[in-house]
């Protein structure tokens, strides 16, 4: 992407000041970020007294009674709060951009600040806001609910196994939708005026605008916003602890592989920490998000390519 | 365009839908937190039985703040957390500037690896490496240490600091630098002229390094529980009272007042920032 004007100066041995720009972040990364996992990734491979255990631990992990369950629990809800997020997060993160990058459009800054607000604030703050507001003592979501006279519907359902899991991710979409909101607007915003002019003067209306011109020019970000989601929702963690504690209840029905790492790693209650098993843990969930983004990235180059042969 | 006066006066059907939607989604946005805001304000009684009315002479009370000022150490808790982000600040912003520096202005044997070593980081969370990670700070003697939180989110922040600035370093003119060589000036005095035309995205990054650091949990958790942060010790103040609902709702306050400060003070960098300055 460099611009030839600013052409890199030609190929020659490494000067000494390029090593001190770049020594101290490669320093820090490295040790902190880079070893940090490669080793833990390595301990996944061995058994706590240190002997080769080849893929033992992941055997273990995905087929023994004592831990293949919780595993293929956490997997499941996993997948069902990334579809929340796919489903609900970023289609409403969109149409609210697509309405924000109107041309004309008073209080556009106004909205905009309101609705990302949320997204600032800590998943800690969120969570206990939303817990209290659900919360029956409260009554403040039984009471509003009653207002509009849907009060023989409500239920407290963080305490319920079906629908915990459900408003536990509608929650972190509430939080999080500013951020799709914002990316698309970055994309609509850089569509030229003159195209969507041109097809209004054709004739199309708002939807065929959207549908034939917009969607297609957003595409690419379409998909960073797909891979963001995804690595943040496989790596959650901070909301279910807050909302629902360590245990992820009722019955684990909101354990996210972020919780499941949590109390395997360190124990929990009852349960004592293994350090072995939360290496092979953060393994799985190294591999499930490594997954995602060579998709991604597979998917993007092929789409550049058939753009741009 | 026909249509414009009206949809300027906001009365054409379409613009009225469109406010519609914007005002309700707004509404949802900020109800549950305005919500907090208020109640966190009134006696216990009117907090139950009045949720939604503002405060007034009769049911206003601070006393959910007393019960903070004596019982909970937010004072030190914000301290640790302003420590901790502006300590991270600092080192992403430094330490990421100079090296895409290194990699956006120089051409030398592997600098497409290395910066391609440095952008897996963006992706990958460093959470997955805890089990090591903790092994490695208590080695150095960090645990329970701002220091050791300060280095693991410069070593998570700098990835995505590296990319965003060496991409804008790129467009900065050769011939500005060449001419200041030209000039005598050495690397340094090119990094700085180089850093201080990049303010603006400087400033993003800023905001996409701040907001994840101060907000988060885990590493507090489980790297330095006896130093808790804002977000470590809201939390555990929060599941300990559970009961006393003036003192949540007071803690829970206090704890996003300095984000929304800062937010509603900088919401154009915020906006900018995650906008990856496409807004003007």
């Amino acid at each position: 992407m460099a611009a030839p004007a600013s052409a890199p100066r030609t190929r020659r041995r490494i000067p000494w000041s390029v090593v001190g720009f770049l020594a101290p972040a490669l320093v820090i990364y490295t040790v902190f970020m880079v070893l940090p996992l490669l080793d833990s990734l390595r301990r996944s491979l061995f058994t706590a007294s240190g002997e080769l255990a080849g893929l033992d631990n992941y055997v273990t992990l995905l087929t023994d009674p004592d831990w293949a369950p919780r595993f293929w629990g956490a997997f499941a809800n996993n997948i069902v709060f990334f579809a929340i997020h796919m489903l609900v997060q970023n289609p409403v993160g969109l149409l609210l951009a697509v309405l924000l990058t109107t041309r004309v459009l008073r209080g556009r800054t106004v909205y905009r600040t309101l609705i990302f607000a949320p997204t600032v604030l800590s998943v800690v703050i969120i969570g206990f806001i939303w817990k209290l507001i659900l919360s029956p003592l409260w009554g403040v979501m039984e009471g509003a609910m009653e207002a509009v006279g849907l009060g023989d519907f409500y239920l407290p359902w963080l305490g319920l196994q079906g629908p915990a899991l459900i408003v536990v991710s509608l929650m972190s979409v509430w939080q999080f939708v500013g951020i799709p909101m914002l990316l698309f607007s970055a994309a609509l915003l850089s569509i030229p005026d003159e195209i969507i002019e041109a097809a209004r003067t054709d004739g199309a209306g708002a939807w065929r605008i959207f549908r034939s011109i917009q969607l297609p020019l957003i595409l690419p970000t379409v998909g960073i916003v797909a891979i963001l989601t995804f690595v943040g929702n496989f790596n959650a963690f901070d909301l279910v602890y807050t909302v629902q504690g360590g245990l992820a209840g009722p019955e684990f029905s909101t354990d996210l592989f972020g919780t499941y790492f949590f109390r395997t790693f360190f124990g929990f209650q009852l349960q004592l920490g293994d350090p072995v098993m939360g290496a092979t843990v953060a393994g799985m969930m190294f591999l499930i998000i490594l997954f995602g983004v060579c998709l991604y990235l597979f998917g993007a180059q092929r789409r550049l390519q058939r753009v741009d042969p | 365009m026909a249509g414009t006066r009206q949809d300027r006066l906001g009365i054409s059907p379409t613009a009225a839908g469109k406010h519609a939607i914007l005002i309700g989604y707004s509404f949802i946005a900020i109800a549950p937190v305005a919500l907090i805001i208020i109640n966190s304000f009134k006696e216990r009684m009117p907090i139950f039985k009045q949720p939604l009315d503002l405060p007034t002479a009769e049911t206003f009370t601070l006393a959910g703040y007393e019960t903070l000022g004596k019982r909970g150490d937010f004072g030190a808790w914000l301290g640790n957390s302003v420590l901790v982000t502006g300590g991270s600040l600092l080192l992403v912003l430094l330490l990421g500037a100079m090296a895409a520096f290194a990699l956006a202005r120089y051409r030398f044997m592997g600098s497409r690896v290395l910066g391609l070593y440095l952008a897996i980081g963006i992706m990958i969370p460093i959470r997955l490496g805890t089990v090591s990670l903790l092994g490695i700070l208590q080695g150095l003697g960090l645990t329970n240490q701002l220091a050791g939180l300060v280095l693991v989110y410069t070593a998570a922040g700098l990835p995505l600091a590296v990319f965003v600035l060496s991409a804008f370093f790129r467009e900065v003119p050769r011939d500005l630098e060449d001419a200041a060589r030209v000039d005598g000036a050495n690397d340094w005095h090119v990094f700085a002229m180089i850093v201080r035309l990049a303010r603006p995205a400087l400033a993003a990054v800023a905001i996409l390094t701040m907001i994840p650091v101060w907000n988060d949990l885990w590493w507090p958790l489980v790297a330095a529980p006896g130093v808790p942060t804002l977000t470590l010790g809201s939390q555990q103040f929060l599941g300990q009272f559970v009961s006393d609902w003036n003192a949540v709702l007071a803690a829970l306050t206090v704890a996003m007042i300095p984000m929304l400060v800062l937010y509603v003070v900088f919401n154009r960098q915020f906006v900018r920032g995650l906008m990856g300055g496409a807004l003007k």
